[in-house]
């Protein structure tokens, strides 16, 4: 038991990595500030085009989706990271995480839109077309406010997703939570740091994560 | 493009590279069978457990479900690798990816479940009760054959997610194909293997990315 | 001659809602009782009572003498011999209608599956319905789906019957197939106890009516003296109403 405390809670050692890791912590949220909306507004635009009437635009898009549905992040990070260079794209850190990010989450963004889109009902599109709306104007103020709360509890469940995600980013060097509290233990031999980082995780997406539950809870009865 | 074609697909390369990224490709399937299975199985015990047990017994598996679903896997991993040794527990890094990964796809499971549970209208337990059904066999016989349904495609979708991230066993050493592609790659100075690994998770991943879609056209919630 | 079906006292409350204030029944042998009432009278509560469905917070629910509502009794098996009709049916949706009659067969009676096949070939057989058995619910119409429920409820051989409003959810039309069959199993001797608001069947084929009202019995008697000579106000207001 103390040996489990000592490696686990050693209190000493997290306050010790407490100023690295919240720096740690200012680059995660920094991450998620960029590649949130990144990704939604990706999302959104690639649920649009894969709605799209003309086919041309339509098939590529799904495959695309279903690409990057289909390979891990982290294979995409490292790819974009480490491979990139090759072509002669050479990206900091941050920006092939974003541009990763941007990729792998437009493609799961874009699905919950897309599911959000379809369930609202045709009639809607074609009351809005009959009072002079354009296609786009009807979207824009009819259909989507409509698809969005549909799909919230979806949209808010990816961000969690998202979040959780930005950890990779260690992975490639760059100093965001998990890389401070990885850097804190491989000088302390002391897995605390990472406790702590953990708690903090904790502490930011287990109040979404319950509320999502509640709320779909709610839809189902 | 000669430039291009020689960095990503540099034939020499492939070659040499090939039969590893190939054993890569059986470590990250089997990790993958044997978490979709461990996982399933485990949260949907879970989730009759939950339906079944005392509160007390409920939440802790609330809690359980919550943190696993909050906590980004590879901190889960790193703790458990790391630490794990310090109190005397020693597990290869297989292990401690397939645990945790079995658990974090237990928590999802879990709740999947549930909610399926919760969506059987309240009068199938009536009226399995009203014929002398006891609360674990309507459970087995009456509420998990609809529960199961419409849990298949979210189960699905979230078995995939959870199943590529074997791809982090890389930090912590599995050599997986993400791992032998990128010593590979360090090796040969060249990005062929890594494009070779791309391509390997897409021809895992993409048919049952495709067998998702399939799935949830077919067990579409029917939203009344 | 004792009752097969006795409430004695019973009292239950949601929350701040009085549903039952202390209510007495009994139902003798191959009698068909039927409840009749405003809605929130308590008259489906009551019924929920009868089986445990709703655990009363005071009384006995006595079942040829044994009171089941005591604690340590296996609810289970006094359940099997209540058989119990819902408003909405409540069949299996992923079992076809021979599945649905035969599950407690087989897992609460634990009869080998042929033999269980055979009884509920003959319940369905009795409501009519034997060549749907291999149909799944969302395959048949409400009143078939309804046949099916009271083939699940007959096949367990049960001593009582509770139907709890059987027809509210049909459409008139197919009304008729369902009190048919429930008229069938009273010329057969089953002692049932009916929530409904088919007033006709009442008065044909009930031998007691009991008019319920504030979670209170407020009069009961035989069909054609209640519905003919009603002495409460509130009873004369409820078939003024149901009436018209």
């Amino acid at each position: 038991m103390e040996a489990f405390v000592d490696q686990f809670l050693n209190l000493e050692i997290m306050v010790a990595a407490w100023p690295t890791i919240l720096q740690g912590l200012g680059v995660t949220l920094l991450l998620c500030a960029v590649v949130v909306p990144l990704g939604l507004a990706g999302g959104l635009l690639t649920a649009l085009a894969a709605l799209s009437r003309r086919r041309w635009l339509r098939w590529p898009i799904v495959a695309l989706i279903d690409f990057f549905r289909a390979i891990p992040p982290l294979v995409l990070l490292i790819f974009v990271y480490a491979g990139l260079p090759f072509a002669g794209l050479r990206l900091d850190p941050f920006a092939a995480v974003a541009l990763a990010f941007l990729l792998n989450n437009s493609a799961y963004y874009g699905e919950i839109f897309r599911a959000g889109i379809g369930s609202v009902a045709h009639g809607q599109m074609e009351a809005a077309r009959s009072t002079g709306l354009s296609h786009a104007k009807a979207m824009v103020y009819v259909i989507l406010p409509q698809a969005v709360r549909n799909v919230l509890p979806d949209l808010v469940s990816n961000t969690v997703e998202v979040v959780k995600l930005t950890s990779l980013a260690s992975v490639v060097s760059l100093s965001e939570m998990l890389h401070a509290a990885q850097l804190a233990r491989s000088v302390t031999y002391n897995t605390s740091p990472i406790v702590l980082a953990a708690v903090i995780y904790l502490a930011i997406l287990w109040p979404v994560v319950r509320l999502v539950s509640r709320y779909e809870r709610r839809l189902a009865s | 493009m000669g430039n291009f074609g020689d960095a990503f697909l540099n034939a020499e390369v492939l070659t040499k590279y090939a039969p590893s990224i190939l054993e890569g490709v059986y470590v990250t399937v089997l990790l993958s069978i044997l978490i979709v299975l461990s996982g399933t199985a485990l949260g949907l015990a879970l989730a009759a457990l939950r339906s079944l047990a005392p509160a007390a017994v409920r939440i802790v598996v609330v809690v359980f479900a919550d943190i696993f679903r909050a906590l980004p896997p590879l901190v889960l991993i790193l703790i458990a690798y790391f630490g794990l040794p310090s109190v005397g527990v020693f597990l290869s890094s297989f292990l401690v990816l397939f645990l945790i990964l079995t658990l974090v796809l237990a928590a999802f499971a879990e709740e999947i479940f549930w909610a399926g549970i919760t969506s059987v209208p309240k009068g199938q337990w009536e009226a399995a009760r009203s014929t002398g059904l006891r609360p674990a066999q309507t459970l087995v016989w009456i509420v998990l054959p609809q529960a199961v349904r419409l849990a298949i495609p979210p189960l699905t979708n979230r078995a995939i997610a959870v199943t590529k991230m074997t791809a982090l066993g890389t930090v912590i050493g599995v050599s997986d194909i993400l791992n032998q592609a990128t010593t590979a790659q360090s090796f040969s100075g060249n990005a062929s293997p890594l494009l070779l690994a791309a391509i390997a998770y897409v021809a895992i991943f993409l048919p049952l990315v495709i067998l998702s879609r399939w799935l949830e056209t077919r067990f579409a919630w029917k939203r009344v | 001659m004792q009752p097969i079906l006795e409430l004695a006292g019973v009292a239950k409350r949601f929350g701040a809602f009085e549903a039952l204030k202390g209510v007495d029944l009994k139902v003798a042998e191959r009698e068909l009782v039927f409840l009749i009432g405003p809605s929130g009278s308590g008259k489906s509560t009551l019924l929920r009572c009868c089986n445990l469905l709703e655990r009363p917070d005071d009384g006995a629910v006595m079942l040829e003498g044994r009171n089941i509502a005591a604690p340590g009794v296996d609810l289970d098996a006094a359940r099997r011999r209540i058989g119990m009709v819902f408003q909405n049916f409540n069949l299996y949706p992923h079992l076809d209608a021979l599945g649905n009659v035969t599950l407690a067969l087989r897992k609460v009676l634990r009869l080998p599956r042929a033999e269980a096949e055979a009884k509920g070939m003959t319940a369905l057989d009795r409501v009519g319905l034997a060549e749907k058995a291999r149909n799944r619910p969302a395959e048949l119409s409400g009143g078939q789906q309804q046949r099916v429920a009271i083939a699940r409820a007959m096949a367990l051989e049960p001593r009582v019957m509770l139907f709890d409003e059987p027809t509210s959810a049909l459409d008139p039309e197919l009304v008729g197939d369902v009190l048919a069959v429930m008229r069938e199993l009273k010329a057969a001797g089953m002692t049932m106890v009916v929530v409904s608001h088919e007033m006709r069947f009442a008065r044909e084929a009930a031998d007691r009516v009991i008019f319920m009202d504030g979670g209170r019995i407020v009069e009961e008697g035989a069909p054609d003296t209640l519905f003919g000579a009603p002495k409460a106000e509130r009873l004369q207001n409820f078939l003024a109403r149901v009436a018209a």
